[in-house]
């Protein structure tokens, strides 16, 4: 996030989309309720679900899955015509003006409304109170970025924000809301197949030099090109990949075309997974080491907002296994690493040496605080809620011209639904946690198909009948709750439930860029179970 | 700059500035006031009465959870007049209801019980007829006993207020007055979703967490501070334990206003963490063996994995070995398995589910 979450109440309007908050994000989702019913902040939902906030925002609309990089440039194309953007902003601080403006001819309200199923009339008042409130904050999730063209939807949330001059201001930004607890630190310490630690890139050879020296290696030793994604492991398991080290990951429920990816991991001649429980991954791996849970350890974790915070030890783990960067060193040492970082406090000393972002964030500034948000330089440091204050990092911010691409696959006549998948308040993720704990599990405690009345109707499925789901990839067979909280046409399954796991279902068309899954959409049908 | 002026409590001279209340400078420094419908994150309510301090120059006792300092004010927290209201008011709640402290959860961090003990009240002087209400137990996470509410409205007020879920409020009248969800309907039947800030907040034990019944008092119970495991938004949690155990989680009560949850969590912060008591943890390694993982010893999985990972990347190159990091795991462990990926093995492979 560009900005803070304590900063919703500080926002004039705000544009939630491709995020179910309330779910999700739950004490988040109360924030942004809190906003606006207690400080009149406006409220935008973009979402083809009756989502919690959908029943506080000023306007919802409905579009149809993948078709998000319409109906945003589509806003933009209305807010530009009327002359609503902030010129001062982007002539001072923006390029690619141009190029921009030429590609937003395209999305003319009419082929907006043709191609999102959002009536013009309605995206033409949401463009007007977006850019015309004042201050606006847009937030979004995986709804956004799991799609062939994930990354042009964060661009275009990028671009509106951009011409409006909602930067480098309280209540403002583009702000991910990110799925899982840490996802921000492991982006931050370089658990990506481009970058090390703080986004330094691995093919430039400065970064390499850096970490080289500090790792005590030649520089000819470092791998100088960009490295695989998971999906593209996945891919090319049998062929380029031979082994995979899968740490506190369970690709096998949460990997799209399950059936494929499973035949994928066959083909591999080792695979060691190190997690908390014997996971689908797990079971299909050829070693299996046991490790500890997050309250058996400490260290720190990156919130969605960069907020570095310290988690204590509260509980001994089971007596037979250990944490993970013990069996870590552990297994460098025996490959012949004899000076790899023991404990976890010369892990963090390495981290803040080469990580400029860190370098402030001692244990001892966040240990009995609330955390301290990067970047953060310096042991003086306060720390930044809001980035991008004056100017942009890079210079100035790009505006990006995006053509139109639809999603790899839409309904037609053997497919007629489009499926699009997420998760419940009650789990979370693969299920692994949430599914084992009492209350959870109680509360929900298995997956189910939401169909919209009209839907069921023509179908003739009635609430509560298991019903057989199936894409051309796999089928499945889930209970169907039949609700008018879908649009037409649109169902919904999360993916927690091993038993009707939604991922069996699922694309795995890519994203060309960030090579992220098209999760939120593909074509299924659903039908009755003959008795 | 904020200016900054003295007030004295009990004749303490205490340094404090504008906009705050009698009460937050007396917990500020840690002078005792009772309060039961005031709480830190509900603000003050002004019902209870409790918390009424004497003013000098002022007529009547005032309610310092409502009381802003004013630059010299002169404060009494415990005048025997005082204490003879307070005492009536606790006498007053004793007597309604069923406050039997035995076996109840809150025993050792109730603030009535709290109350009662300063004031030497052991058993209430006089006991109203009162008819049982049955418990509502029909929630998973949240046993409901109105018998020991004493309608402060702080759960009712957070849960507007704070957590925004829009379920509790009074109902019925007067004498029968209670907390209800919805249109009163059993809290497992409402569209209650289980937060638990409700029980959080609640001064007494009316509204206790199913699961930690009976797993012990709160005063042997230990609190350590840990981040949510779940979501993006970081919650700081008390985690409270015990016997190596988890037994419940609260959101962090101190610096509230600064943490990223503001003291408030969702149902999975709240009740989810029984994952970590369970017997199905892996506490050993496994080694696939004739096609069946069999458990094996640290040494012996350990080895195995080294001199396989040694073997394949002399063999096929250390590209050929791909690492599935975490997001879930600590920013150290993230960074152990990039350094081992990329300052051991030799590849760039690395990658998480952040995509995912
Ligand atoms: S308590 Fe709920 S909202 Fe908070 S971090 Fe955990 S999952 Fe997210
Ligand atoms: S605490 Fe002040 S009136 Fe109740």
């Amino acid at each position: 996030m560009t900005n803070s979450m304590q900063e919703a109440e500080n926002s004039d309007v705000i544009l939630i989309t491709g995020t179910n908050t309330t779910w999700n994000h739950p004490v988040f989702g109360g924030m942004i309720k809190k906003a606006v019913m207690q400080k009149g902040v406006k409220l935008i939902v973009v979402d083809p679900r009756d989502i919690g906030l959908a029943k506080y925002a000023d306007i919802h609309m409905k579009q149809n899955p993948g078709s998000d990089n319409a109906w945003l440039m589509g806003l933009q194309h209305i807010i530009v015509k009327n002359n609503w953007h902030n010129k001062e902003f982007v002539e001072e601080k923006t390029e690619g003006w141009e190029e921009y403006l030429q590609s937003l001819e395209f999305y003319t309200p009419k082929k907006v409304e043709e191609l999102s199923g959002i009536p013009k009339e309605q995206l033409y008042e949401a463009a007007k109170l977006y850019a015309t409130s004042g201050r606006g904050a847009a937030y979004y999730a995986m709804g956004i970025t799991q799609h062939s063209h994930g990354v042009d939807n964060v661009m275009a949330i990028s671009n509106l924000q951009m011409i409006l001059g909602n930067f480098g201001l309280p209540g403002t930004g583009v702000n991910p809301l990110r799925g899982q607890n840490n996802v921000q630190g492991a982006c931050d310490m370089g658990g990506l197949p481009n970058v090390f630690t703080a986004y330094q890139p691995v093919v430039n050879e400065d970064a390499r030099k850096k970490f080289a020296e500090a790792w005590d290696k030649k520089l000819e030793e470092m791998d100088d090109k960009v490295g695989q994604t998971v999906t593209t492991m996945v891919k090319n398991a049998g062929d380029s990949i031979k082994a995979l080290y899968i740490v506190g990951e369970n690709p096998m429920m949460s990997d799209p075309n399950q059936n494929h990816a499973r035949k994928q991991m066959d083909k591999l001649d080792f695979i060691v997974v190190q997690d908390i429980f014997l996971t689908e991954t797990a079971a299909i791996a050829d070693v299996v080491l046991p490790a500890f849970a997050f309250a058996e350890k400490y260290g720190t974790f990156t919130n969605t907002e960069r907020r570095v915070q310290f988690s204590n030890k509260a509980l001994d783990g089971p007596a037979g296994a250990k944490s993970d960067n013990e069996i870590i060193a552990a297994i460098a040492r025996r490959m012949g690493c004899t000076d790899f970082p023991e404990t976890v406090e010369d892990l963090y000393a390495e981290i803040r040496e080469l990580t400029p972002s860190y370098a402030g964030v001692s244990y001892e500034r966040i240990k009995d605080s609330t955390g301290l948000r990067w970047p953060c330089p310096t042991e003086e440091h306060p720390g930044t809620p809001i980035l991008h204050v004056g100017k942009f990092a890079r210079g100035k911010g790009l505006l990006k011209a995006i053509e139109y691409r639809p999603p790899a696959e839409y309904a037609d006549e053997d497919y007629p639904l489009v499926l699009t998948t997420g998760r419940l308040l009650q789990h979370y993720h693969t299920g692994s946690m949430t599914r084992r704990s009492k209350v959870l599990e109680g509360i929900v405690s298995s997956g189910m198909i939401e169909l919209n009345v009209a839907d069921a109707e023509h179908l003739k499925v009635i609430n509560g009948e298991k019903v057989k789901v199936s894409s051309r990839r796999g089928s499945i067979e889930i209970t169907a709750l039949v609700t008018d909280k879908i649009k037409e046409g649109i169902v919904f399954i999360p993916f927690h439930f091993v038993e009707s796991a939604a991922n069996i279902l699922t694309n795995d068309a890519l994203d060309p860029v960030a090579k992220i899954p098209e999760y939120k959409v593909c074509a299924v049908k659903v039908e009755k179970i003959a008795e | 700059m904020e200016s900054t002026f003295k007030i004295y409590i009990n004749g303490k001279a205490l340094e404090t500035s504008a906009g705050k209340t009698v009460l937050d400078v007396a917990r500020e420094h840690d002078i005792y006031i009772p309060t039961l419908c005031h709480h830190p994150r509900t603000g003050k309510a002004g019902k209870c009465r409790a918390c009424l301090v004497e003013v000098e120059g002022l007529r009547g006792l005032k309610e310092s959870c409502a009381l802003e300092v004013r630059d010299g004010m002169s404060v009494k927290t415990h005048t025997e007049q005082i204490q003879e209201v307070r005492k009536m008011i606790v006498e007053l709640l004793l007597s309604n209801g069923e406050h039997n402290c035995i076996a109840c959860e809150k025993n050792g961090h109730c603030e009535l019980q709290d109350m009662a003990y300063h004031l030497g009240i052991e058993r209430p002087g006089y006991l109203l007829d009162y008819e049982r209400i049955t418990l509502d137990e029909s929630s998973e996470g949240i046993i409901r006993d109105a018998n020991k509410c004493i309608e402060c409205g702080r759960c009712i007020k957070s849960c507007n207020n704070n957590v925004m879920h829009e379920v509790l409020d009074f109902g019925w009248r007067s004498d029968h007055m209670r907390v209800i969800c919805d249109d009163d309907k059993p809290m497992g039947e409402s569209t209650c979703v289980q937060c638990g800030e409700c029980v959080q907040v609640c001064p007494v034990g009316a509204l206790t967490f199913r699961y930690a019944k009976g797993k012990g008092p709160y005063w042997e119970l230990d609190k350590t501070k840990v981040i949510c495991t779940y979501c993006g938004v970081g919650c700081s949690i008390d985690m409270f334990t015990k016997d190596n155990k988890f037994v419940y989680s609260l959101g962090t009560e101190e610096n509230w206003q600064d943490q990223t949850n503001k003291g408030m969590l969702c149902v999975k912060g709240r009740f989810g963490f029984d994952f970590l008591n369970r017997e199905d943890r892996l506490d050993t390694p496994l080694i696939r063996k004739n096609g069946k993982l069999e458990k094996a010893g640290w040494d012996e999985a350990l080895d195995l994995v080294a001199s396989r990972f040694t073997d394949i990347k002399a063999e096929h190159g250390p590209g050929s070995i791909g690492f599935f990091t975490s997001a879930r795991i600590s920013n150290e462990e993230n960074y152990a398995l990039m350094r081992f990926a990329r300052g051991v093995v030799g590849t760039n492979n690395i990658d998480h589910c952040a995509r995912l």
